[in-house]
């Protein structure tokens, strides 16, 4: 133990890295990846209680690993019991050799690594994005087990209830299980088909924490931050997939903007408006190294894409020499590949500002017919955007109105009736 | 995302209902509940009192004046409501037409998003 008295930020990561390592050596081990979930959880716990007071475990893998196991085996132990009872068998013998063998010893040595050397978060990561749950679902499995974070913290992150988020989680493990689902990778096409699933489901993390998507708060960072931990951890597990890297790459140019987004106050900024001396340097370099190297070498993607253009913004030193020639050709590319609403009404300003606001604007017409895209206070906003830019004020306004109506988001909402405003 | 499936409740078409059907609805409104409970959808749920036992406050001038009776003199009033938090809009009607106050005759349920919050224990 070293003597440290607090539970600091660093410690706190280390710990959580650690916690899918000793969660995916305990299922290997013991299968029940519900009841191993809840004794990793409950030695999260522990450690957040005991360690301020004793001491920080000078291997923080191994002592969680340890205490996960015991936690098990009481459970197993107690179950077992009930069997007896039940059964007049005698079940305690393998209870009590698990004692003697806990995970961390037995299984990888406190070095999170299973027999094989083989790192369990991805094999996690699969599983918690299993095909038969929501992305809700996905989403708060994820980040209990693979995050570990706790239930209260996940609902808190949320808006939601812990008891909301806690029958959530404790669905989604039961449905996993309903499944058939066994703690192996998928192979082959199953994996093709599973892979972008998680990193949808990373996505959607960041995407909440970045944009909330209703209440007050723009941001929600904590979220925004774990999708990027996360992220990180299967890019350090799959360094040679280009969709990871331009994932990380799209989550780090986006978020390199973070401070620069808002007001003190919590006001939206937008982009042409913003400080570019705020962003965050070093998560830009970081992001245009990945997606540079990524679409050097590998299959091209929609987040390589996405982070493209994120790195196309992000590299123009003020608004007005944006390269938007070459972020509309971007969005051509994606386009083709992964066509969608959202895309094309992205494609439709850079349009106009390449080629002048009425082409732009001729590209949303046909987005009000489409189901996905017409209520969309995006599209609102966006052709209010286009208007005010071809100098059709009275139109413009009506739009930003519109746009402000729909949005469920209240900073939004702000900056749309602020936009109407300064136009009557 | 967050909704209010709202009740929007009418006294003569309740009235109207047959004593088995006004028991399908009561068991209805409970299976409705355990089904979001357990799918982790449900937030919270609340059934207000007759619209006989409201009360309008209105400040004039700094003086409040009170006057007994529902702010709209209507035939449908709020009659209660659900807060849910679910994947999309399209899932927030798929649990309003569970509702069983959406199959009765003269009822419907409106659902309309949250945009702000504030004081639930999150």
């Amino acid at each position: 133990m070293t003597g440290s008295a607090t539970v600091d930020r660093g410690v706190e990561d280390q710990l959580r890295e650690a916690a899918p390592r000793v969660l995916g050596a305990l299922v290997r081990r013991y299968g029940h990846f519900d009841e191993c979930e809840d004794a990793v959880q409950e030695a999260l716990l522990a450690a957040a209680v005991q360690w301020p007071e004793q001491g920080i475990p000078d291997n923080a893998q191994a002592w969680l690993s340890t205490v996960a196991t015991r936690r098990l085996v009481d459970q197993i132990r107690g179950e077992t019991a009930r069997r007896r009872r039940e059964e007049a068998d005698f079940q305690r013998q393998p209870a009590d050799r698990q004692v003697e063998r806990p995970a961390d010893q037995a299984v990888d040595g406190g070095t999170g690594l299973d027999g094989t050397g083989q790192d369990d978060t991805l094999t996690l990561l699969f599983l918690c994005c299993h095909p038969s749950l929501t992305e809700a679902s996905q989403v708060a499995l994820t980040l209990r087990a693979v995050g570990a974070l706790s239930t209260e913290q996940i609902a808190h992150a949320f808006l939601v209830p812990e008891a909301t988020m806690g029958a959530r989680i404790s669905r989604a493990k039961q449905r996993v299980k309903a499944a058939g689902a066994s703690f192996t990778q998928p192979e082959g096409a199953d994996r093709q088909g599973r892979l972008p699933v998680v990193l949808h489901v990373l996505y959607l993390i960041f995407n909440e924490g970045y944009t909330a998507s209703s209440g007050t708060q723009l941001q929600r960072a904590d979220l925004a931050a774990e999708a990027i931990r996360l992220t990180r951890a299967v890019r350090r597990l799959l360094p040679e997939d280009g969709e990871v890297a331009g994932l990380l790459a799209l989550m780090l140019l986006t978020d390199a903007r973070r401070a620069a987004r808002a007001t003190e106050d919590g006001a939206l900024i937008p982009l042409a408006e913003q400080d570019r001396g705020r962003w965050d340097r070093a998560a830009i370099a970081e992001g245009l190294a990945l997606v540079g190297g990524a679409m050097a070498s590998s299959e091209l993607g929609v987040y390589q894409l996405q982070a493209a253009i994120a790195g196309v913004h992000v590299q123009a030193e003020r608004a007005e020499v944006t390269d938007w020639p070459q972020i509309q050709v971007l969005y051509q590319i994606l386009e083709r590949i992964w066509p969608n609403p959202m895309v094309t009404l992205n494609r439709a300003i850079a349009v106009a500002m390449t080629e002048g606001p009425q082409s732009g604007l001729a590209l949303l017409a046909p987005l009000d017919s489409d189901s996905r895209m017409a209520g969309h206070h995006r599209l609102a906003a966006v052709r209010a955007h286009l208007l005010e830019l071809a100098g059709d004020r009275v139109a413009a306004r009506e739009a930003y109105q519109l746009a402000a109506r729909r949005t469920a988001s209240l900073p939004e909402q702000r900056y749309l009736t602020a936009r109407a405003a300064r136009l009557s | 995302m967050q909704f209010l499936l709202i009740m929007h409740n009418n006294p003569a078409v309740w009235d109207a209902l047959t004593d088995s059907e006004r028991d399908a609805v009561v068991t209805g409104h409970g299976q409705f509940i355990k089904t979001i409970q357990e799918s982790g959808e449900l937030i919270v749920t609340q059934g207000l009192a007759d619209p006989s036992k409201s009360a309008v406050v209105r400040v004039r001038n700094g003086v409040p004046a009170v006057t007994d009776g529902p702010y709209l003199e209507a035939k449908e009033f709020l009659g209660g409501y659900y807060l849910v938090d679910c994947a999309s809009r399209e899932r927030a009607l798929e649990l309003a037409a569970l509702i069983p106050d959406a199959s009765v005759p003269g009822l419907a349920i409106e659902v309309r998003p949250v945009m702000f919050s504030n004081g639930l224990e999150v």
